[in-house]
């Protein structure tokens, strides 16, 4: 078999393969199109950054989302549209049974939200600016000239805080990431997989390749007989005749995450009675780390593949949780199990072909939570995020004067298909309340505390203890509630040209 | 034990009644995908022997003109549910209790349950068996699902005002305590431990034969398969190859429709319907494969997990109109993505066995290889052929299959009591502080 030919770099945005760690300051812009003839004539000629290697790292950066609203306001046509997926089109807040999955109720419903909460107030464009320090402004400068304030209308400017990679709670973040196969090297064979892995199929991140399953994603696919402009596209791999408008793109879920710290310590605090080192260590088990990242079971000496076996990855990432089935290092509830509980697609002990049959068929489990819990590489993020507001520190956060104001996080996944990735991990895993069998519980941090259907409450958090009976925390308050959000396309930089390029002449003369 | 049984009532709807038949049943919920105890058309929770029923309308809501061949059978009514003991005494049971509220719903339907006609013996008349029953776990009646609720919920309480007093270092004491407060409870009547009946023999005797008669026709037929194996084979590779699918995507309104009844418990009730392939081979295929499937679900998973699911309370298979229509009608636990993937990760192999068999099913290879597996075109085929569940009941909203069975294991570790500090630790590590 041949092997498959590199992925166009110079054709997807940078952001799929960087995270832009070296440019500290961010400034993300929602945008509404004003004018969509001077729209598309700015996204023609803006200069967005390609995941291209330089060997020289870019001082500022810019890329450049847009919701299925924004399509359709730069012209491009229905039939199009409707070949992306549902979730895409009718948008994050728009339905009230998508919102009751995410647990967008309550506090975190849409109609609260500061941005994108209704159908009509959903951001057309979303920019992503990115620079050195201190080089932001000038970059904005740059990028928002006269063509841009004529087309467009700022619905929310989100600034960022460089936090040297500390969510506003103080915890270390974003230290697990999937690694993406980018030479499109590992098997997509279902039957090759049975442990966990942290390398992810390419067709996880963009579409136009083929994804865990051995599938292409649906997308956009245009015949370039009837849309000569079309030949400005990639080829659509697995049906040449067509030219493909997904390739190279990802989805983009952009949500806008406040987090009350004070609550959040004072909490911990009240829990501890005041004792610092009790306090330090409910927090962690909430959150699955030690605020350095230090995860609380113990690193695997097995290499995990997409999980480098030396430096600070092997350190704080090589760990799944076999050998803590109950969850007595770490909590089964807490955030990062709930957010990548490291499964394969077989539980622990699968050796051979009897082992595996005995497990085919359901039996040999060790324990009634055995294989509860979903194969995990189907549902992974790339999570692209930014913390926003002043950084207030855990003793800031605990003085009774304290100020409430707007931090948190600006939080941005890419995922190739919304409802298996982001949608699933947010409410099967994150508000999952019997999430991995336990009792009425959700995400200790993201938990919207909602009661469940015959009145249970679900605010507590446990900790499982060798001795017998677990540690229960109860009466959490929310800590973290949703004030924006909106599901974005990210496409392909020819994808980006093609889907500006219809307001113009061509645009006119068909109407 | 008490074996659970089920029912399922099917009637032709009259003409021009449907929408009035759907106000009627909207009428049961407070919300729809969310029934209203106290509602007035159907008393569900009168009967203590019931674990889970719905009111279905069966029709072709996502027409496939290119993959259906039957003709088309007018919209019915379907009334299904899972019940403790034999369903016979529970309809009559139903009728008796809610005959008025039945006979309004029916009224609906033709022939319609004339005031002089016997209520019971209409519904009996009316009543299919599925071709393959799953039940979560053998013989767990709805009032001990309610006692051992009642345990738990009691011990929780205990223990953490156990564990304040005095620590979690001795296992045993804390047991004894728990124990003790049982008995006291149990004496003063705020508890219940009801044990399990004795089985019906006529039941055991039945489910014996079954249990050796099924293995016995296979050995017998196996010749006769291996016999025929190469044409079998040479068949099902050819239909696999030219078999139509329908796996687009659903109409958008739909799939809003169907979501807007989910998700409102940790359980959803799942309802599908569509035609079987019209060749004998697959019209066998199908019913050899639920013969099998039923038999398993019986005899083998019957503990709280189908092969590797462990989130199904009650499922049935229904073949219908002369084995041309297949009903699936589920009960499981979280969102039907995660139901979905659950199945596709875990168990595609066997979804291919049963559904590849159906109209419109993405193509398998070798009847296991493929289908499933096909993750988007399966997950739109199985949209394609949902139904919304107009009406749905669960005796214990807020508890899953997984709460069901430790609840059990909780009270299990009440009378059976262990000997060994490690699993006196389990046990304890099960009950919620």
């Amino acid at each position: 078999m041949h092997r498959p030919a590199a992925p166009e770099y110079g054709d997807i945005q940078a952001l799929a393969r960087f995270g832009h760690g070296g440019l500290k300051e961010a400034r993300f812009l929602l945008l509404a199109i004003v004018d969509a003839v001077r729209a598309c004539e700015w996204i023609r000629g803006a200069s967005v950054n390609s995941a291209e290697w330089s060997e020289s790292p870019p001082q500022t950066a810019l890329q450049i989302a847009i919701s299925a609203e924004g399509l359709r306001e730069l012209g491009v046509c229905d039939d199009l549209i409707e070949q992306f997926s549902d979730e895409f089109i009718v948008g994050m807040s728009a339905d009230s049974n998508r919102s009751r999955r995410l647990g967008d109720v309550a506090d975190n419903a849409p109609d609260q939200w500061a941005w994108g909460g209704s159908a009509d107030a959903v951001p057309h464009l979303l920019l992503m600016l990115y620079a050195k320090t201190d080089q932001l402004t000038t970059w904005s400068e740059n990028v928002l000239d006269q063509c841009f304030g004529e087309a467009f209308k700022i619905i929310a400017d989100l600034d960022t805080t460089d936090n040297d990679s500390i969510e506003p709670f103080g915890f270390t973040d974003g230290i697990s990431q999937p690694d993406i196969d980018w030479g499109r090297e590992q098997s997509t064979d279902l039957h090759q997989r049975d442990r966990f892995s942290n390398l992810l199929s390419l067709g996880e991140l963009l579409l136009g390749y083929p994804n865990e399953y051995g599938q292409y994603t649906e997308r956009p696919l245009i015949d370039p007989a009837s849309d000569p402009q079309s030949l400005l596209l990639p080829t659509a791999e697995e049906q040449p005749h067509l030219r493909d408008l997904g390739r190279n793109g990802s989805y983009l879920v952009m949500r806008q995450l406040h987090q009350d710290v004070p609550a959040f310590w004072k909490f911990m605090d009240q829990q501890a009675q005041g004792d610092h080192e009790k306090r330090e260590q409910l927090a962690s088990s909430m959150v699955g780390r030690q605020r350095d990242g230090t995860p609380l079971v113990e690193r695997v000496v097995q290499p995990i593949e997409g999980i480098k076996t030396s430096g600070k990855q092997a350190v704080l990432n090589q760990f799944n949780f076999d050998n803590d089935p109950h969850g007595q290092q770490c909590p089964v509830g807490s955030h990062i199990r709930r957010s990548n509980p490291r499964t394969g697609d077989f539980p622990p002990g699968v050796t051979g072909l009897l082992s595996r049959l005995v497990r085919i068929f359901g039996f040999g489990r060790k324990h009634p939570g055995d294989d509860l819990i979903a194969s995990t590489r189907f549902h992974r993020l790339l999570r692209r995020g930014r913390a926003y507001g002043e950084q207030l520190s855990e003793e800031e956060a605990l003085k009774p004067e304290v100020q409430q104001v707007e931090r948190g996080l600006h939080f941005i996944c890419l995922v190739a298909n919304i409802s298996r990735q982001f949608e699933f991990v947010q409410n099967a895993w994150s508000m999952g309340a019997k999430f991995g069998g336990i009792q009425n519980e959700t995400d200790p941090l993201l938990g919207n505390r909602q009661p469940l259907s015959n009145g249970a409450s679900t605010n507590h958090f446990s900790q499982p203890d060798a001795d017998g009976p677990a540690h229960c925390t109860h009466g959490m308050p929310q800590f973290v509630t949703v004030q924006g959000g909106a599901y974005f396309f990210m496409p392909g930089i020819r994808a980006l040209r093609y889907m500006a390029s219809f307001s113009n002449a061509r645009g006119r003369a068909e109407s | 034990m008490t074996p659970q049984s089920t029912f399922m009532i099917v009637a032709k709807i009259a003409a021009g009644q449907l929408e009035q038949l759907r106000t009627l049943l909207e009428a049961m919920n407070s919300e729809p995908g969310e029934l209203d105890p106290h509602n007035r058309g159907f008393p569900f929770t009168r009967f203590d022997r019931l674990h889970v029923a719905r009111f279905l309308i069966l029709e072709t809501l996502v027409a496939e003109q290119d993959v259906f061949s039957f003709p088309e059978v007018p919209p019915r009514l379907v009334f299904l549910g899972d019940c403790d003991g034999p369903s016979d005494t529970f309809i009559a049971e139903m009728a008796v209790l809610a005959g008025p509220q039945l006979r309004s719903v029916f009224s609906h339907c033709e022939p319609f349950p004339a005031e002089h006609e016997s209520l019971v013996n209409w519904l009996q008349a009316r009543n299919i068996k599925p071709s393959a029953n799953y039940i979560n776990w053998l013989g767990r009646t709805v009032t001990q699902i309610r006692e051992e609720e009642a345990l738990h919920q009691a011990l929780s309480t205990q223990l953490e005002r156990i564990v304040n007093d005095v620590g979690r270092d001795n296992p045993r004491a804390i047991r004894q305590q728990l124990l003790s407060f049982v008995e006291q409870e149990k004496a003063a009547a705020r508890l219940s431990l009801t044990p399990s009946l004795s089985t019906p023999i006529g039941w055991w005797l039945k489910n014996l034969v079954h249990k050796l008669g099924v293995p016995l026709i296979l050995l017998t037929l196996s010749p006769i398969f291996l016999l025929f194996s190469p044409y079998l084979i040479y068949r099902l590779r050819s239909l696999e190859k030219s078999d139509p699918e329908a796996v687009s995507r659903p109409p958008r309104e739909h799939i809003q429709r169907l979501s807007q009844r989910e998700d409102h418990d940790v359980t959803n009730p799942f309802s599908a319907y569509g035609e079987v392939k019209p060749q004998p081979f697959r019209r066998y295929a199908v019913r050899l494969f639920l013969w099998l499937l039923d038999y398993a679900s019986i005899h083998v998973y019957n503990r709280g997990h189908l092969t590797r699911v462990q989130t199904i309370h009650f499922a049935r298979w229904v073949m219908m109109d002369n084995n041309q229509r297949l009903l699936f009608a589920s009960n499981y636990d979280g969102s039907l993505e995660s139901y979905m993937d659950d199945f596709i990760n875990k168990v595609a192999w066997g979804l291919n066995l049963v559904f590849s068999n159906g109209a419109g099913y993405p193509s398998t290879r070798w009847l296991i290889k493929a289908g499933a597996e096909r993750e988007q075109k399966f997950k739109h085929f199985l949209r394609r052929r949902q139904l919304p569940t107009q009406v749905w009941y669960k005796a214990y909203p807020g508890k899953t299959a997984f709460d069901l069975a430790r609840n059990s294991r909780i009270r299990e570790g009440v009378e059976i009591r262990q000997d060994n500090d490690d699993e006196i630790r389990q046990w304890l590590a099960e009950i919620q502080v």
